[in-house]
């Protein structure tokens, strides 16, 4: 099959770029090489907006940064995507870091962040009462926010497949070759033919890079350690709370999330080049996050955890190291989309429309579709609805009456829902991204078994071929004596 | 509105005793609310021998045990509605459910029995660094896999824990073909039977290693091993003790926790300890026709403690509902665990209580030759030494009624003291 353009990785750039590259007339292909969409970063972050004060001034790290910003709820409210402008706060404890607060500031006006205050003790205690009373003032950046990543780019790829997208998963690219204008790209489910590429890669980028020829730039993994609270800890964090920035990145940050519960983290630890599938936590990072945080809030506690996980950021090996995104130098019809490490998930909006820009300039001759549909439909979700909703509901289908995860309150209505969304869940953990079903404080052993018998019957598989997410995450063997 | 006198949460053993236990006190109208697609709860997955000893005087399996009520409460007029799950409890004892045949109900009951029963402690709150394979779930999960859709979830096995669960899904994995490599068991005793500890470890040649954890799991998409090592008295890991282990599955069965949302959602205040309600004699909460029963109560041991406890709160709520003033003061006797004793339920005794009351509690470590004392200010009340104490052990003591009744001080203390 031949496509004009290959998109290499379906995190949330990959998925945001495919979709606005669907606005052209022109055949895309998304190329994946896990079993679902935003398996890599995507789905292992802290979650935020950031007002973008952090990226050096005339970066593109900066720019894309305070663009996606204030994009990112317009794509939110398109894509029905969880998103709460809820502002972020980076706390001061000594007069030195007061001083860092006035770089920041100054640093993000520059940026062209809006409306950000250094605030007093006073009330940055109104604003969060459970704050350390070591914490002297802070830098409060309305702007900020948090988001659902996972959801945005499922939302985004649903999307880009309604505008005529293909998607391909458990296709990862091992080699490329060009000859006659024409990219051939290998992967795991065979040779797919495209004129241009972009390389959505992740922490694999530099790899795929090289593959052309490119070997311009390298991918160091730095992995973040986090812990998910349970929704019981809600009231402890209001705004997404910052300590000072070190070299390293933006430090450990505590936060509420879109759905109520509290993440916390990340660490910031660089892996070998050949440890980017290493997302396992250790007691080290842990612990190193249990301590920091309570520095922040002292009352903060790990009791009521749900779960911790770990993530890789795409770090360019450099000093001052900035996103990579344009044209190769080796082959100006492959597009780097790479290097995209914090404020990545923020400035994905405005990586995707910079990346529109480029490939039109690159390849002027696609015109727009006359009906690409810029809305995803907001999928179902029972517990949102009164009661008088949820009854007509379930008059119309009373699948959406059977609660499978309880701890979520997720029915099986919505659980085939994601099953059968374009691009749907094909796993477990592709289920929960969607729905939530297995996201709460029992960690699915009340629903998982029920949500791996769906999955069976509603793509007609045995259950001992369902997984957990993909490849070789099998569930269970075979049948018993 | 659907109105009933008495709605019962969970279909389970305590929900079905309690519901009985009502009926037979003369309760009209009475609802059962089930979840699953049939009345039996957890035992329906217990395919096991050792429920009935004490209720029966019989071994019976899981599903034999949870058929003998299944039967009797098909015999009577309490109706039974499954596939439906509650999803709040309004002021006014009113009670949010939804299925797929009615969509949403609501329904007003005179009292309120919940008897939810109790979840497995995940992963997630042991905080185990690793990999997030497949292949690390609940034991009970497993055993939901094994029993009751007919497949197996491994076949090198490891489990953490040596609550009953695993040591049954120990025994049941060797004899389905499995390989259990070992049983880590943090605490220096176990949290289980001593007959399943004989009966599923020693029996089948699987080893328990006391004092020990895993600390770490290892593979990308199946599990592949997990290290495991020995802690100090301060349950920390010791160094230099690590181990790795082959394997594809790791169990957990480190306790379980009653499924008490919908209680606090209702305003019923909680133990701390026992994370069930605090509850009087007759296991009424401090919410007026609100009692609990069962695992969602506090984690029992047996079923057959389960079914008497149930028969007190079905009795309890008879009672509520026939009595003219409902929301009548009393006052209380208060019951609290002192030294070696974890819990006791009930944490309230009404003063002029006609009956004995039991007093169920769990001790705190494993003692030799203890003495369970009951006391109130200086007078005792009970006193009785026992050979053997252990934290995995239900005990329980009576206390009678013209004891309570004839009381200075407010208060009852239980204690172990060796």
């Amino acid at each position: 099959m031949q496509y004009d353009v290959a998109v290499i990785g379906a995190g949330v750039c990959g998925a945001m770029v495919a979709r606005e590259l669907s606005k052209l007339d022109m055949k895309v292909v998304v190329l994946e090489k896990c079993n679902d969409i935003s398996m890599g970063t995507t789905k292992a972050n802290s979650a935020i907006v950031h007002a973008g004060f952090d990226a050096e001034t005339d970066s593109l790290k900066a720019k894309l940064n305070v663009q996606g910003a204030s994009l990112m709820a317009y794509y939110c409210n398109k894509l029905n995507v969880p998103y709460k402008n809820i502002g972020s706060l980076v706390v001061a404890y000594s007069w030195e870091e007061m001083q860092t607060l006035e770089a920041l500031f100054e640093r993000g006006f520059n940026n062209g962040v809006p409306n950000m205050q250094i605030i007093s003790q006073e009330k940055l205690r109104e604003m969060e009462p459970y704050i350390s009373e070591e914490a002297i003032g802070a830098l409060w950046a309305p702007t900020a926010g948090i988001v659902s990543p996972y959801e945005l780019a499922i939302a985004a790829i649903e999307n880009a497949v309604v505008n005529g997208a293909r998607v391909k998963r458990n296709s990862g690219v091992f080699d490329i070759e060009y000859k006659n204008d024409l990219f051939f790209l290998s992967t795991a489910s065979g040779v797919v033919k495209a004129k241009y590429i972009i390389n959505c890669a992740g922490v694999f980028a530099d790899q795929i890079a090289k593959m052309i020829g490119d070997t311009s730039f390298k991918i160091i993994p730095r992995k973040g350690e986090y812990y998910l609270l349970d929704k019981t800890e809600a009231k402890m964090v209001n705004h997404v709370l910052f300590k000072c920035p070190s070299s390293m990145g933006k430090g450990i940050l505590i936060t509420p999330t879109v759905h109520g519960n509290v993440l916390m983290g990340p660490t910031a630890i660089d892996l070998d080049f050949d440890s980017k599938l290493d997302v396992d936590t250790t007691s080290e990072g842990l612990d190193t996050v249990k301590r920091e945080i309570r520095q922040v809030i002292p009352h903060m506690t790990t009791r009521n955890a749900i779960t911790s996980f770990s993530g890789l950021r795409a770090h360019i090996e450099a000093e001052h190291a900035d996103f990579i995104i344009g044209p190769s130098e080796a082959n100006g019809k492959f597009i780097n989309v790479a290097g995209i490490e914090s404020p990545g998930l923020t400035a994905a909006p405005a990586i995707a429309r910079y990346v529109g820009q480029i490939f039109r300039e690159i390849a002027p001759d696609y015109t727009k579709k006359a009906e690409f549909i810029a809305t995803r439909p907001a999928p179902v979700r029972v517990n949102e609805l009164s009661a008088e909703e949820r009854r007509k509901l379930v008059e119309k289908d009373k699948r959406y009456g059977r609660i499978v995860c309880r701890c979520e309150g997720i029915t099986e209505g919505e659980i085939i829902d994601a099953i059968k969304a374009p691009c749907g869940a094909r796993d477990v953990d592709g289920v929960k991204r969607r729905t939530r079903a297995g996201m709460g404080r029992c960690q699915s052993g009340f629903c998982g078994s029920k949500v791996v018998e769906i999955l069976a019957r509603e793509l007609d598989l045995p259950m001992n071929q369902i997984t957990k997410h993909g490849n070789g995450s099998k569930i269970l063997y075979g049948k018993t004596k | 509105m659907l109105k009933y006198d008495l709605v019962v949460i969970g279909g389970g053993p305590a929900g079905m005793a309690a519901a009985l236990k009502a009926k037979e006190c003369g309760v009209d109208k009475i609802l059962i609310l089930e979840r699953a697609s049939s009345l039996g709860g957890i035992l329906e997955q217990c395919i096991h021998t050792g429920f009935g000893l004490h209720h029966f005087g019989e071994e019976l399996s899981g599903p034999e045990y949870a058929y003998r009520f299944i039967k009797q409460v098909e015999e009577t007029d309490i109706e039974v509605k499954v596939d439906t799950m509650v999803t709040d409890i309004l002021t006014g004892n009113i009670v949010v459910a939804t299925n797929n045949k009615e969509g949403m109900l609501e329904i007003h009951a005179t009292a309120i029995i919940l008897a939810m029963g109790c979840r497995e402690r995940p992963r997630g709150a042991l905080d185990i660094p690793g990999s997030r394979a497949s292949g690390i779930m609940t034991a009970g999960t497993a055993q939901k896999y094994v029993n009751i859709y007919g497949y197996m979830p491994g076949k090198k096995i490891v489990i953490l824990g040596s609550g009953d669960i695993g040591l049954i899904m120990a025994r049941r994995m060797t004899l389905e073909g499995a390989k259990v490599e070992t049983v880590c068991e943090l605490m220096p005793y176990s949290g289980g039977l001593t007959r399943n500890i004989v009966q599923c470890l020693d029996d089948m040649g699987i080893p328990l290693r006391l004092s020990c954890t895993v600390i770490k799991t290892h593979g990308i998409e199946r599990l592949e091993g997990v290290t495991i090592a020995d802690v100090d008295e301060n349950r920390r890991p010791i160094p230099g003790t690590e181990q790795y282990i082959e394997c594809d599955t790791l169990m957990l069965s480190v306790g379980l926790i009653p499924e008490n949302e919908l209680t606090r959602n209702a305003g019923v205040m909680i133990d701390p300890i026992t994370n069930g309600a605090i509850v009087d004699e007759n296991r009424q909460t401090n919410r007026p026709g609100i009692f609990a029963c069962g695992n969602v109560l506090q984690v029992h041991d047996l079923v057959d403690y389960v079914t008497q406890e149930s028969y007190t709160a079905g009795e309890g709520a008879a009672k509520y509902i026939k009595s003219k003033n409902k929301n009548k003061r009393t006052k209380y006797v208060s019951v609290r665990p002192e030294g070696g004793v974890r819990y006791v339920v009930p944490q309230n005794i009404n003063c002029d209580t006609s009956e004995d009351v039991k007093l169920y509690f769990r001790v705190k470590d494993v003692y030799r030759g203890g003495k369970i004392t009951v006391t109130s200010g200086d007078k005792v009340i009970y006193s009785k030494k026992k050979p053997k104490l252990a934290p995995g052990e239900m005990e329980y003591v009576i206390v009678k009624a013209e004891d309570i009744r004839a009381l200075d001080k407010k208060e009852i203390i239980v204690k172990v003291e060796v």
